[in-house]
């Protein structure tokens, strides 16, 4: 029994040895894509509003004892680092803030949802409850943000979320939710336009998964593609082997390939699509934007391109290194939205804004430059002139483009 | 007739279409690509169909058998240096780190398949147990398992061990057949023939035989009928161990904890598809499997469809043959 394994062994060493060393020299033939690569430089500076609302504010802020602002969102579970880069955002602009004004200090909550749109509900109703509570950032993901939305309307309780993208949560009718970034009905069109602009594909092909923001955010994408949308297709959660996909797209010949969807799967399809010839360019959405996906797609991720509502806090020299000194740490994905979305619930509180029904129609009526961008809400608590990003993979590093859109 | 058979390349609008100029382009890629990810198939069937046909046990936890294997496959490449690059490393020291890997996978599976008869289904089967309280006890392993891994390495697949470049080794009617699929599909192959010899040579294999045939007389004639089913179960895991090699080859990023599941359902079809208790039916099978999930995926426009024809095809070939392609139980198998 055992020499026979051990015979099998031998007999794949020397097949494999014989495969790999006989055609060692061949070279790739088997490229079958012939897009020139365009190299678009990382950016190391970003234009921040010169008017900027800051935290700190005018220094000499007065307001009653007691005030706290809640994040509500994951602190553990499986996301959790995104909502420690939000909360760790919101941190600083709140030490800014009490640290210049002794004459108003405002304390902090947090409550845990784990991102986990079943278990939101509890950490929402005990938020709502704490009468302390004039305003909160959060919640960050669209799925908990749907399920907790008239829990907060009720309470006329304004809540600022830094990075659920779900165009729908806008359509619910609740007056107390913001949206701090552009949504994926945003995203769809600037990504469509980046494909066809700056990176210069001729022929787009555009692969999607079966969630609901990899469905959404395709269906905004294809439209906004137009006749350079040359194929599509769809894979599941959970999906490994993208062979059949890959084999349509090699035959297309397509210059870029556009996947919406999350990274779980969108880095073995990118490492695949590599190890089967592709040579075009492959651009995904924030959900794809991770270092997990450098991690899982290995070498094939430097052809990647990212799109994303985010704005890249790291490059805003004042933000980046006020977060360094505290958490020791760069700034994270939607850091600067959540430090932004503070400013703005903070500013309101310095301006005599202290209940929930006064500080609900400040963020309402708001009209400034934060550090990110222009904060100005339409009725339904959509931002009016969002951003989206590009972000690239250079030295196996996630680095910003510019704007895209 | 003639307008089911209407073109149309991509359609939003239809519920179902056939694309069929699209599966004639891609048909002899979607052929090999569906050999290699059925030989992966047929290995890994191997363990269900031994197991079924010793114990008429469905051993739900043969998908963590493989899954150990997979991370040991990335745990020990790991160590040994290998990462998401290409390795730069000499042709000699690749296919060593290569063999080694194998063979502590292929160890690493066989151990949890014998712990796993040890502890669930062993004492079971001296209490005379009824059957359903097996295959709980099997999905219930399976759970444990899965967990057990969650807990130790966390939700996230492991970050990708890439072994080498897949070269171009031939050209087929204008499909490029690359050194992975080739070096998969042989040693699968090769495998496969192994074990098919063992269990049709050897003395432990004639004792599976009559053990599967009917235990009680196997064991009046002297056969150790404990010994056989360990034996059976190391094999099964044996042959994970070597999927999962392969399987790491193919998709680099592919090890996490509940990662076997899906393959494991899959090669549990082709077990059925090629006749369960049957070990040549398990390769005929997974390849089956392989091949006609492809052709459906590309003839029906989208990749979602894979599994929906692969099973629909289970089912209508069980109704025609309910003992699957190969039919016959292992007993019977051709001694």
């Amino acid at each position: 029994m055992l020499k026979k394994k051990v015979l099998t062994s031998l007999a794949i060493a020397a097949a494999a040895g014989l495969l790999m060393s006989g055609c060692a020299n061949q070279g790739s033939t088997g490229t079958s894509t012939s897009a020139s690569k365009i190299d678009i430089p990382a950016i190391t500076t970003i234009q921040t509003p010169a008017n900027a609302v800051l935290p700190a504010g005018d220094g000499k802020a007065k307001c009653a004892a007691g005030l706290t602002l809640g994040y509500i969102g994951a602190e553990t579970g499986a996301n959790a680092q995104l909502g420690i880069n939000i909360y760790d955002g919101v941190q600083l602009a709140l030490d800014q803030h009490n640290k210049a004004n002794p004459g108003c200090q405002v304390g902090f909550k947090k409550f845990d949802t784990e991102g986990d749109p079943t278990k939101a509900t509890g950490p929402v109703t005990q938020a709502v409850n704490e009468a302390d509570i004039v305003g909160v950032v959060g919640l960050p993901f669209s799925g908990e943000s749907k399920a907790t939305g008239n829990i907060l309307e009720q309470k006329g309780l304004v809540h600022i979320t830094p990075s659920a993208t779900n165009p729908g949560l806008t359509t619910n009718g609740w007056t107390t939710f913001f949206r701090g970034l552009g949504n994926d009905a945003v995203q769809g069109p600037a990504a469509a336009k980046f494909v066809t602009g700056k990176l210069q594909a001729k022929k787009v092909y555009l692969v999607q998964d079966d969630s609901d923001y990899g469905i959404g955010l395709a269906a905004t994408t294809s439209k906004a593609l137009g006749s350079a949308l040359i194929g599509t297709d769809k894979v599941t959660t959970g999906q490994k082997d993208f062979s059949a996909v890959i084999s349509k797209i090699i035959n297309a010949k397509p210059d870029a390939v556009y996947y919406s969807g999350y990274y779980a799967e969108g880095a073995p399809f990118d490492q695949q699509l590599v190890t089967k010839g592709y040579t075009g360019t492959f651009v995904a959405p924030d959900g794809v934007k991770d270092d997990q996906f450098i991690k899982l797609a290995g070498n094939a991720s430097a052809n990647a391109y990212f799109t994303c509502p985010c704005i890249p806090g790291e490059l805003i020299p004042t933000f980046e290194s006020a977060y360094k000194t505290a958490f020791n740490l760069e700034p994270g994905t939607y850091s600067i939205e959540g430090y932004d979305a503070a400013t703005i619930l903070l500013s309101g509180i310095d301006a005599g804004k202290t209940t929930r029904a006064d500080l609900l129609a400040w963020v309402k009526s708001y009209d400034k430059d934060g550090l990110s961008k222009h904060y100005k809400w339409d009725s339904t608590g959509e931002l009016q002139a969002p951003t989206v990003y590009g972000y690239k993979v250079e030295n196996g590093k996630i680095v910003p483009i510019g704007t895209i859109g | 007739m003639l307008d089911l058979l209407l073109v149309h390349p991509v359609s939003a609008n239809d519920w179902i279409s056939f694309d069929i100029p699209s599966l004639i382009q891609n048909f002899w890629s979607a052929t090999f690509d569906g050999l290699t990810f059925g030989a992966i198939y047929g290995l890994i069937a191997v363990g269900y169909t031994l197991v079924y046909g010793v114990l008429n046990l469905i051993n739900f936890a043969h998908s963590e058998v493989f899954i150990v294997g997979a991370y040991a496959v990335v745990l020990v490449l790991s160590a040994l240096g290998f990462g998401p690059s290409v390795p730069n490393l000499p042709l000699s020291s690749i296919i060593l780190d290569l063999v080694l890997a194998l063979i502590l996978a292929m160890l690493a599976s066989a151990a949890t398949a014998f712990v796993l008869e040890r502890v669930a289904y062993r004492p079971l089967r001296k209490r005379n147990a009824p059957r359903l309280v097996f295959l709980i006890t099997a999905i219930g392993a399976s759970f444990a398992i899965q967990y057990t891994i969650f807990l130790v390495r966390g939700a996230n697949a492991e970050p990708a061990v890439t072994m080498f470049q897949a070269q171009p080794v031939f050209d087929v009617f204008g499909t490029i057949i690359n050194s992975q699929q080739i070096i998969i599909v042989i040693a699968a192959v090769i495998l496969m023939i192994l074990t098919d010899q063992f269990i049709r040579r050897t003395r432990a294999g004639r004792g599976i035989r009559a053990v599967a045939q009917d235990p009680d007389t196997a064991t009046l004639m002297g056969v150790n009928k404990e010994r056989i089913i360990i034996i059976t179960f190391v094999v099964g895991g044996i042959l994970a161990g070597a999927a999962a090699l392969f399987y790491v080859m193919l998709v680099p990023s592919g090890v996490q904890y509940n990662g076997g599941f899906v393959l494991g359902v899959k090669a549990f079809a082709a077990a059925v598809l090629g006749g369960i208790g049957n070990v040549r039916g398990a390769l005929l099978g997974g390849l089956l499997l392989g091949i006609i999930g492809n052709y459906g995926q590309i003839l029906l426009g989208d990749s979602q469809w894979t599994d929906v024809v692969a099973f629909v095809i289970l089912v209508l070939v069980l109704l025609v043959k309910p003992t699957g392609i190969l039919g016959t139980s292992l007993g019977r198998s051709r001694a």
